[in-house]
Parts: C-alpha cells; sequence; structure tokens
C-alpha cells in the first residue's frame, strides 16, 4: 500500500495518509463538513448522514467519516446535491425538535442550530408527530431532554467505549427510538442506571439532550469567559475550563486541549466545583477573642500573627515551630512556606499531608 | 441639585434628584429589562417589561418613568414583580416565531435574553392565532420581518429624530397593530434612506442588517470599535469579524444625528470586493500588467546592492 | 509515577495493588480500561471487590498487610522458573543473591491462605509479569499506609527490577498520589528532611547552596513530620504552628490525640477557604484562596507541572501566595514577588528538576520533570538507562504483619479509603451540592455473612469502636467487603473513622497504618 494519497477536494490538491478517512483529509486542508454522529475518539457507525460528500463517478453521496480517501479522488463537499442532502436530513430533524432555543440551555454551541444556520433551514416541509418524552431530571447533575435528541449515538458509544460503564442504550424502533439507561430508569437511580454522573455524554452531545444541570439559567455560552485551568481534586491534573460570568464559576466545561485527560472527567471535576461560591467561605480574617472568633482586617491579622511568632521564636527558638505545609496548595504557596519554615522560623520543622 | 437616598432591593443608595428608578437601579449595577426605554429617545413607558415594587405603590410602576423619591424602597425581582415579566414575556413569546435557530438577533436578543433569563418557552399558557406576514425583502439594506416585532416603538422614534424623515409609525389597532410606511408600502417605495437606526435600536429580531445575514452569529464576531473615514462627520462604528475577516458594520448607538450612513456600512464591501488586487500593476505597451512589489518599486535586486555596499 | 499516564494504555501487563483506582483515580481508570480492551491482562490485588477488581482478569483478595507475602511469592516463582531479566539484573542492579535467598521460603503453597487465590494463580500471575512485552506496576495508600509501607514499596521495586519491567514506556513502578498537589507539595520541600528538589538537608553542599540563596545559615537537623509535631506539641515542645489547607482534625489518625495536641499549642494559625474543624482550633484564622481564585502550578501524578489560572478574584482580597510572603516580609525577610510567575522562577533556580520550566513555556503546554533546560522536553518515563542511584537495589524482605490486629475483644479488621464522590475531609466536595445530593451520606460496609451473625440489617445504625474511639454509622451490607473486615471513607466528619484509626507508624516514612486495626461492630441502640 502507498504511504500517501493525493486527492482534490473542492478543487483543491490534499496529500494525506492512506486509509485517512475523506472527513479528515477535508479538516486537514481546512475544509469544515458537518457532523452529527462523527468523533475521532469513538467507534464510526456512519449513521447520520451530515457529512456526506459527492465523489466523482460515484452514484451516491457516501458518508465522509467513513469514506476512505483513495488516489485521485475528486471530492465536492458542498455541491447542490450535497447541500440538498444536508438540508433534507436537517429538515426532518427539526421537523420533530422543540422550538425553544430560546431558553435552551445548549444554545450558542448547539450544533443542530449551527448547521440550521449555516444551510438557512427556516420552515421545514416535514410537519408531523413531534415526540414527547418526559424530561429526565432524576440526576443531581445531569438534566436529559430526550425530545432533543438526534440519536446520533455519541453519549451511548462514550459512555461503552470510553467510559466503560454502558450505561445508555438506543430502546425502542422507529419513530419511538430513544436513548435511556436499561429499563429506562431514570439517570439519577444510580443503583439501576450505573451512571457515575461523569458527564463525558454531556461533553459529546451535539445537542440539547443532555446538558450540566447545574448550568441551566446561569448563562448563554457566549456570555460566558472561559479560563483554562487543573482540577484541584486527586493527582490526575485533569485540566478542564472554568466558565466565568459576572465575577462567578458558573460551571465547568471539557477542554480537549487537556493533556491528561481530553475532555473527560470525573463527577467531581465536573460537578465539584460550588464550594468555591459557598456561603461557608471565610472572607474575612478571625482572631479567637476571649474564646470568640472575632472579624479583623488583614493587617491587624498579620501584624498580631507575626508579632506572636516573632515573641514566641524569641523565647523558645525556631525548633519549637512548624509549619503544615498543604498537597491542595499551588507549588509556589508550598515553596514559600518552606521559607517561612527554614527562613522565618528558622527550622526544618515542614511536612504536609503527603501520608494521608 | 440635591441628592436624594432611596433603597433598591436592600442596598441604600444617593442619587441626583429627578433621574428615574431605573437610572438608579443602573448605577447600582442592578440591571432591570427593559424594551421601549431607549437612553437618547423619550420614554413612552409603554412596554411594561421594567415595572418594579415599590413599598406604599399599589401597582406595579415602570421603572424608566418613575422619578426617585427620598426615602423609597423598591424591590426589582419581588416574586410580583418576576410573575408581571413573566406573564408579559409570555404574550410576547405567544405571537413571536420561534426560528431562533436561524434569526440573525440570536445572542443580541432581548426577547431571547429576558426568555432566558425568567424561563418563559413556548408553548406558553396563551397560544393563540399567530400573526403571518409577509417579510419585507423588497431592498438591499434592511430585512423587515414584522412578525417578530414586539411593537415597542423604538424604530419610530429613532426615525422621527432624524430631519425631514419620519418614515414609518404604529399603523392599525389591537391585535393588527403593526410599523408601517406611509401607505404601508415596502421600504422600497417609502422615503427611506437606510441609515439603519432602526436597525440599531430594535431589541429583537423585526429589523436585520442584509449585509450581515448569514455572515455568522454574534457571538462569533469580534469586534472592534472605529471612526468613520468617509465624511467630516466622524461618526463611531463597530466592525465585525469573523475568523480574521470583516464581515460588516454595525452602528456603535444611536445618538442624536445619524449615527452611521448608507455609505460607513457599505465600505466594508469594498474591503472584500473580489475585484481587488493584492499586487501593483506596470503599464508596458499600453497595458497593465500585474507585477510583484519588488519589481513595482525597483527594489528587486536591493539584496545585491547591499551586499555590494558591503564590500 | 516513573510512566506517564499516556502510557497507560499501551501497556500489556497491569498489575494493580492496593488502588481502588476507578474511586480514587477516575481518569487513570479510564486509560486501564483502554489497555484492557487492547487485550491487556489486568490484575488487580485488593481485599475489598472494588470496580477495578471486577474489571480485573484476576482478582487477588489479599489479607489486609499481606504485601510483602505476594510479591515475594511472585518474585520466588519468577527466580525459580528463571523468568528474570538476567541481562537487566545483570547490568542494572545490585543484592540479587539477598533477594534470591529472602525469598526462597516465600513459595506459592506456604502462603496462598493469606494471598486469597491458590498457588497455581499466583504463578500465573507471576510468569504473566515476567513474560510481558511491558508491564507495569500501579500502587497507592492502600500499600503504603501500613507500618510496613516503605518495606512495601520496596517490595513492589524488586519485582520490577527483577523482571526488567521498568526503565521503559509503558513498564515501571506507579504510585498514584491521592490529591492534586501531593506531588508538588514534595517537589518543593514541604518535607522535614529536604529542600525543593529532593535536596536531603543533611548534605552540607545543600545546606550551604540554601543558605547562601535565602541569605540564612540553615539547619542540618532533619525536622519533625505531622504525626511527630502532634507528638511533640502533645509533651509541649512544639509551641506555635502554622497550617496551610490542611484540616488534620479529620484527616489524621488517632484524632482525640491531634485535638489535645493542637489545643496544647501556645499559638495555632490556620489558613483555609472555611472554618474547618482544625480552624475552629486556632489563635488566628486567615482566609484562604480556592484554585479559581489565583495563579500558580500544580504538579500532577505523572509529575506533570501544570498551570493553575486565576478566573475570579479572591474573595477575601489576597491570595494564598500574597498573604504568605507578607507574613515573610513581616517576619523580616522581604520578598520581591510581583506575580505566581516571579515565585516560579525562584523556584527553578534551587530546584534541579524544575530547573527548565517557566510560565512562558508552560503557556504552550505543560512539562514533565524531570526539565534541567529550557530546551529540555521534559521526561516521560522514568529510570531509563539508569536509576538514580545509579544500580537499582533489590531489598530482602520479610513479612510484617500490621501493627493491631483483630483479636477477640476487637473482631474486625478498619479498613479505610476513598469515595467517588467526595474528597479528602470533604471541606470542598461536600459544599457541592450535586456531589451530595448523589452521596450525602457515609456508610460502613460490612459483609452480608458477618452483618447476618450480628443480626444487623441493610441502613441499620451501627456503633464502631476501636481501642481509642467509636463512632456511629449506617451498614450497607455489600460482598464488597469479605468477612471479617468492615470499610468507611474519611470524608465525613459525621463519620469521622479517625477516632477509630491506629496512629502507629511506619519506622522509615512515617506514614501510619489507616488501612488495619482492630474494631468491633455491634447493633447501635
Amino acid at each position: 500500500m502507498a504511504d500517501t494519497v493525493t486527492l482534490t477536494i473542492n478543487g483543491q490538491k490534499v496529500t494525506v495518509p492512506a486509509g485517512t478517512m475523506v472527513l479528515e483529509a477535508a479538516q486537514q486542508a481546512g475544509i469544515d463538513i458537518p457532523t452529527f454522529c462523527h468523533d475521532p475518539e469513538l467507534s464510526r457507525p456512519g449513521a447520520c448522514r451530515i457529512c456526506v460528500v459527492e465523489i466523482k463517478g460515484w452514484r451516491n453521496l457516501p458518508p465522509s467519516c467513513v469514506t476512505a480517501v483513495t488516489d485521485g479522488m475528486e471530492v465536492e463537499t458542498e455541491s447542490d446535491a450535497v447541500v440538498e442532502a444536508r438540508r433534507t436530513i436537517l429538515e426532518l430533524l427539526l421537523a420533530n425538535h422543540p422550538e425553544d432555543c430560546m431558553t435552551c440551555q445548549k444554545f450558542g454551541d448547539c450544533r443542530l442550530a449551527d448547521y440550521a444556520y449555516r444551510y438557512g433551514i427556516r420552515n421545514t416541509a416535514f410537519i408531523g408527530d413531534k415526540t414527547d418524552f418526559p424530561v429526565d431530571e432524576s440526576s443531581a447533575v445531569l438534566y436529559r431532554d430526550m425530545n432533543k435528541c438526534v440519536l446520533c449515538g455519541k453519549c451511548v458509544r462514550v459512555c461503552a467505549e470510553v467510559v466503560g460503564r454502558n450505561v445508555y442504550d438506543f430502546t425502542s424502533r422507529g419513530f419511538s427510538t430513544k436513548v435511556a439507561p436499561a429499563l429506562d430508569v431514570g439517570l439519577g437511580e444510580i443503583d439501576e442506571s450505573g451512571c457515575v454522573s461523569c458527564g463525558s455524554c454531556v461533553a459529546v452531545c451535539p445537542v440539547g439532550a443532555i446538558v450540566e444541570k447545574n448550568m441551566i439559567g446561569k448563562a448563554r455560552p457566549w456570555e460566558v469567559k472561559k479560563v483554562k485551568t487543573t482540577c484541584p481534586y486527586c493527582g490526575c491534573g485533569c485540566g478542564f475550563d472554568l466558565n466565568v460570568k459576572a465575577g462567578k464559576v458558573i460551571g465547568v466545561t471539557s477542554n480537549p486541549d487537556s493533556e491528561v485527560n481530553g475532555r473527560h472527567l470525573c463527577v467531581k471535576g465536573r460537578f465539584g466545583f460550588d464550594f468555591i461560591h459557598s456561603p461557608d467561605r471565610l472572607t474575612s480574617p478571625l482572631i479567637k477573642k476571649d474564646g470568640d472568633f472575632v472579624e479583623v482586617s488583614w493587617e491587624e491579622a498579620l501584624r498580631y500573627t507575626t508579632s506572636r511568632l516573632k515573641e514566641i521564636k524569641a523565647q523558645h527558638g525556631g525548633d519549637a515551630m512548624a509549619v503544615l505545609s498543604s498537597a491542595r496548595c499551588t507549588n509556589e504557596e508550598n515553596y514559600l512556606m518552606n521559607k517561612v519554615a527554614r527562613v522565618a522560623f528558622g527550622t526544618n520543622n515542614i511536612d504536609h499531608c503527603a501520608r494521608l | 441639585m440635591a441628592d436624594i437616598t432611596l433603597t433598591i432591593n436592600g442596598q441604600k443608595v444617593s442619587v441626583p434628584e429627578g433621574i428615574t428608578v431605573l437610572e438608579a437601579a443602573e448605577m447600582l449595577g442592578i440591571s432591570i429589562p427593559t424594551f421601549c426605554y431607549e437612553k437618547d429617545l423619550t420614554a413612552p413607558g409603554a412596554c411594561r417589561i421594567c415595572v418594579v415594587e415599590i413599598k406604599g405603590w399599589k401597582n406595579l410602576p415602570p421603572s424608566c418613568v418613575t422619578a426617585v423619591t427620598g426615602g423609597m424602597e423598591v424591590q426589582t425581582e419581588s416574586p410580583a414583580v418576576v410573575e408581571a415579566r413573566k406573564t408579559i414575556l409570555e404574550l410576547l413569546v405567544a405571537n413571536h416565531p420561534l426560528d431562533c435557530m436561524t434569526c440573525e438577533k440570536s445572542g443580541n436578543c432581548k426577547l431571547q435574553d429576558y426568555a432566558y433569563r425568567y424561563g418563559v418557552t413556548s408553548p406558553t399558557p396563551f397560544e393563540g392565532e399567530k400573526h403571518n406576514w409577509e417579510a419585507d425583502d423588497s431592498n438591499p439594506y434592511i430585512y423587515r420581518d414584522l412578525n417578530k416585532c414586539i411593537l415597542c416603538g423604538k424604530c419610530v422614534a429613532t426615525c422621527r429624530a432624524v430631519e425631514e424623515r419620519n418614515v414609518i409609525d404604529f399603523a392599525s389597532r389591537g391585535f393588527n397593530t403593526r410599523i408601517a410606511t406611509f401607505m404601508d408600502t415596502e421600504l422600497k417605495d417609502s422615503s427611506c434612506v437606510y441609515c439603519n437606526r432602526c436597525v440599531t435600536v430594535c431589541p429583537v429580531g423585526a429589523l436585520t442588517d442584509k449585509t450581515l445575514m448569514g455572515k455568522g452569529r454574534v457571538w462569533e464576531f469580534e469586534k472592534k470599535e472605529v471612526t468613520c473615514t468617509f465624511c467630516e462627520s466622524g461618526c463611531k462604528f463597530i466592525i465585525n469579524y469573523k475568523d480574521g475577516r470583516v464581515v460588516g458594520v454595525t452602528a456603535k448607538e444611536a445618538s442624536a444625528g445619524r449615527p452611521l450612513c448608507l455609505k460607513g456600512r457599505l465600505g466594508t464591501d469594498l474591503m472584500n470586493n473580489p475585484d481587488r488586487t493584492d499586487l501593483p500593476f506596470i503599464n508596458r505597451d499600453g497595458e497593465f500588467v500585474e507585477v510583484s512589489w519588488e519589481e513595482a518599486l525597483g527594489l528587486g535586486n536591493i539584496v545585491e546592492k547591499i551586499n555590494s555596499l558591503k564590500k | 509515577m516513573t510512566n506517564s499516564i499516556g502510557e497507560i494504555k499501551d501497556c500489556d501487563y497491569l498489575f494493580v495493588i492496593g488502588s481502588n483506582t476507578t474511586e480514587a483515580h477516575p481518569i487513570i481508570s479510564l486509560e486501564m480500561r483502554k489497555a484492557k480492551n487492547r487485550g491487556a491482562t489486568l490484575i488487580v490485588a485488593d481485599p475489598r471487590k472494588t470496580e477495578i477488581a471486577e474489571l480485573a482478569d484476576i482478582h487477588i483478595p489479599l489479607k489486609p498487610g499481606a504485601n510483602i507475602p505476594l510479591m515475594n511469592v511472585m518474585c520466588n516463582v519468577i527466580i525459580e522458573e528463571g523468568l528474570y531479566d538476567k541481562e537487566f539484573v545483570a547490568n542494572r542492579t545490585e543484592g540479587f543473591e539477598e533477594l534470591k535467598e529472602a525469598v526462597v521460603n516465600f513459595t506459592p503453597e506456604s502462603y496462598a491462605g493469606i494471598i486469597g487465590v491458590p498457588a497455581d494463580v499466583i504463578r500465573e500471575v507471576a510468569r504473566g509479569f515476567a513474560k510481558a512485552s511491558s508491564a507495569a506496576i500501579f500502587y497507592t495508600m492502600g500499600i503504603t499506609q501500613h507500618t510496613s509501607g516503605t518495606h512495601n514499596v520496596l517490595a513492589v521495586a524488586n519485582l520490577s527490577m527483577l523482571t526488567g519491567q521498568i526503565g521503559k514506556p509503558s513498564s515501571g513502578v506507579n504510585p498514584l498520589r491521592g490529591q492534586n498537589n501531593v506531588q508538588g507539595a514534595c517537589d518543593m520541600g514541604a518535607l522535614p528532611n529536604v529542600y525543593p528538589g529532593y535536596q536531603a538537608v543533611t548534605d552540607s553542599n545543600n545546606k550551604e547552596k540554601f543558605s547562601s540563596t535565602w541569605g540564612l545559615e540553615q539547619s542540618a537537623k532533619v525536622g519533625l513530620t505531622v504525626g511527630e509535631m502532634m507528638d511533640e506539641a502533645h509533651h509541649g515542645n512544639l509551641k506555635a504552628l502554622y497550617i496551610l489547607g490542611e484540616n488534620p482534625m479529620l484527616s489524621d489518625p488517632d484524632i482525640s490525640h491531634v485535638q489535645q495536641s493542637l489545643e496544647n499549642l501556645e499559638f495555632l494559625v490556620v489558613q483555609d477557604l472555611f472554618l474547618t474543624e482544625t480552624a475552629m482550633l486556632a489563635d488566628v484564622v486567615l482566609p484562604g484562596a480556592s484554585f479559581a481564585e489565583k495563579d500558580g502550578t500544580f504538579s500532577n501524578t505523572e509529575r506533570r507541572v501544570q498551570r493553575v489560572r486565576k478566573a475570579i478574584e479572591p474573595l477575601a482580597g489576597k491570595a494564598d501566595w500574597e498573604v504568605i510572603a507578607e507574613i515573610l516580609t513581616r517576619m523580616g525577610y522581604p520578598h520581591e514577588y510581583c506575580s505566581a510567575s516571579d515565585i516560579f522562577d525562584e523556584i527553578a533556580k534551587v530546584t534541579p528538576q524544575y530547573a527548565g520550566i517557566s510560565y512562558s513555556r508552560l503557556e504552550q503546554g505543560s512539562l514533565q520533570w524531570p526539565c534541567p533546560t529550557a530546551d529540555h522536553p521534559g521526561t516521560v518515563y522514568l529510570h531509563s538507562g539508569k536509576f538514580s542511584r545509579g544500580l537499582g537495589k533489590f531489598t530482602a524482605l520479610d513479612f510484617e504483619p500490621p501493627a493491631e490486629l483483630p483479636d477477640e475483644e476487637f473482631p474486625f479488621v478498619l479498613n479505610t479509603g476513598r469515595r467517588l464522590y467526595h474528597y479528602h475531609t470533604g471541606t470542598m466536595s461536600r459544599r457541592a451540592k450535586g456531589l451530595s445530593a448523589i452521596y450525602g451520606e457515609e456508610s460502613i460496609e460490612i459483609n452480608p455473612a458477618d452483618a447476618c451473625r450480628l443480626s444487623i440489617s441493610n441502613g441499620d445504625m451501627v456503633k464502631v469502636s476501636s481501642r481509642r474511639g467509636s463512632i456511629n454509622a449506617k451498614a450497607d451490607i455489600t460482598d464488597r467487603v469479605p468477612q471479617g473486615m468492615v470499610f468507611t471513607s474519611f470524608h465525613f466528619s459525621e463519620v469521622a473513622v479517625n477516632f477509630l484509626t491506629n496512629s502507629a507508624r511506619d519506622p522509615i516514612a512515617k506514614i501510619p497504618e489507616l488501612k488495619v486495626c482492630a474494631v468491633k461492630v455491634e447493633k447501635a441502640c
């Protein structure tokens, strides 16, 4: 087999490794082909057909995500036939999609809306029944509205292939087809559903069928500032985006560029951030006076603290003092705590809870 | 002017006498929704979305036309206020096309923002007849879809502010009320000069700048404020970029005078004109030939020249 | 970790011992699943039938504390059958003869009882590990929180050196660190015996280096560990303690002792996000800033240095590093740090492993130490070609039973650990609404046979007592725990299991034996 293949996409010559799919070849050439069911990390069902392209000499419009490139192939990604096919697919999807973009949490980051806009689908020709599934609100962290589902199956596959939980699968047939946990229990009935609330399904859902419950009503995607940072929980060191609006952290979303974890997080990383704005947070220094804590200024707290420490150092020496640093604070803070012990106190009495 | 002290949502604030409750709230960073209010236009107090609760008052007054008084105790998000706003929004959404997916205004639409803020979604309790007016697509500049109009009247007021225009006004009554040109003609047959003040103030998707249609969603745009260079007025406007490419121009705000005339908005067409060339031409034997910059500027052998100087 | 997380998926033989990976390190467990889906063999040694144990090809339900016997038996089989990597042993190690002698009596048959699987299965595991093209060991506190903790780790090292399964891709010894920056805290010298970069305080060169860098004559005397601090405070020798973001009143063994010790201090400063159980005892409490409120770096379990970025302003007005720096200044040691980046530059100057790292490089992506120079790409796996000490040393080890074993009065073994939904002492995770809604109450796991014998039904309140205290919790009847063992986490102050645990410590690493103590279980009235 030749190592590379040269083909033409939209008149542009592209050379890619043999075995590459047309979709990826186009992506490498900077050409965007819409996809619903395709995900580079998951198996390829080639099911949704939105990624169809026209290839010279082929009779049908093959889905580009599962069509391997061949030498000399001539591909058109936005020909009239392709656009017509995509429009029909979108019209069929929109015919059975709730019209609540105004309040849908996904709006602004929704592929269905993006493609409807891209192909200008204002009205659908296929008026008919609409599904009326009850919304699954049983999970403490996820909100599932199967009326918005486009049956791309990515949640099914990510749960089976990456997370290994196999919580979801397709149930029923035809128009009634729906993605559900076993026996159609609520996701939140974790003993039955087996869901560990990791939210990888949220990270792959292209529409508003699965969204983070804690972000509903807090902000639209375009109002949010995303700040990439590192998770404060276990030692894996996962990366994610803190979503900030008006000086408040309103949620955590996957950042695909995270070296350790990609888009995947556990329940703590994705949903464990609201301690940040807990009403229990201390916002002012406290000094214990006659057995009770009294709020004081930073100036007073620091003056009092350092004068007491200096007294004790003068009276008992540095080795009567110690520092307990933190495995939850930053390297910079731990380094400075080092200096507090070894310079300011003058002792090697410093430790942290590595052993716990 | 003397300062007045009042309480808004439990926060004490001292403000100049004569300002409205809405303005006082803004000074505290409290956002009250508005449709018909516009800073530089006369407030009609019509849409009622800005109502607030004031201790001791029997009704819920619109904050945009209610002046502050000393000791006033205002609640901007009390249950009664929220209920009133939700009802207003439900009535508006009941007769609004639900095509946000393709609506150009999505992401910058007050109706959408407030529906999200107060959780008002279709179907509303007020399902009934919906307008099915044909959109006015008669001209190259403004797309008018009055099915989306919420009758805030800001387009009427801002048009009236331009000397000798007064292109539009309210027409008909009740459910059939609509904003119309004289004799309800299409815009192209009216005295409209497409200054787009109306587009700038429209809070929903009823008036759209056609040059931006299909170019991208507002949240995909990067914005840069510049001063127009076409005439001496020096209008401020915003250039919208998507993926590094200019897609269009929007007016900063409808301040006094024309915020941005047609010329200013159309200038961007020149930037992306396919007839534009990146390279210079040289007239050779009566014909223009495209050449490189080096050649046109006579810099072709500059490196050699420098090298020879070094020696 | 000597390997990287990204190498796990390519590993052919995964040997997980004392790690509840799916719950404590969920993202690492995803990589293990990838390896398994590729056809790798997964062996899990754990007394409990955890989720990762259920996923395993072979689950070894070893008795608590039987880690050295398991390792020694595997070494015995590998030596006996000549499966060890002779070239690696000859060129890269020393002490092979001592090891051979030490494990000679550790035959599979004689230890199958406490290891919990038949002799042939142990043989199969040993052979598989030795023959695999890449084999890696993963462990956590399940082997370290024992009085034999250090020796358990050395036993793991014996096995990987014997088979040459270290110093190459996807093969190595991988402790999975339990807290976001426990690796970094160690790297930064938040330890009583080393300066930043594991430079021993007893070494005169290091002492000199830091004396001159920091401008103050350094002490060569090794300091106190956490447990020793508590003891010294109890004796009245330690007068002042400055605690940053730790909650020993819930996390440390034998809480009553910790409380008496902290109360005995003349001056206690606690810097934390919340008024924790520990902060309640303080003279001064300084409000901390959460990870969202400050710039900095965390170093993860695979030595990866990653940026923490400030997303919002500190709620209390100051980031922790600003507070600490100010204390340094007021103590008479002024600083010149304008940002976290400035501190990092000083770290890079004194820490050889971090020397090539800077904030500007980290903007391009994270780096794994050692990264000695500004153009060094970082290190994916350790010990390639050479160990840090030169030759890898085998250690002859014998079985050391835990310090406190069940007896007639306290017939159960109490094992402790973590839950998927919570973290450490719960100060953060229990304030997350979603997590609390899913897992809002702690219970204690007990085997159905034991529960039946004690007439305990699922959900009954039980009283669990040790020689040091007692706690009440709901019974969770499950065969996840073997007969004779009960298990719970230390996340919940209502079920403060460390009232019961034994503070007996490993003599070398001073780690307490939190995985084994003797308790009795009764139905609470």
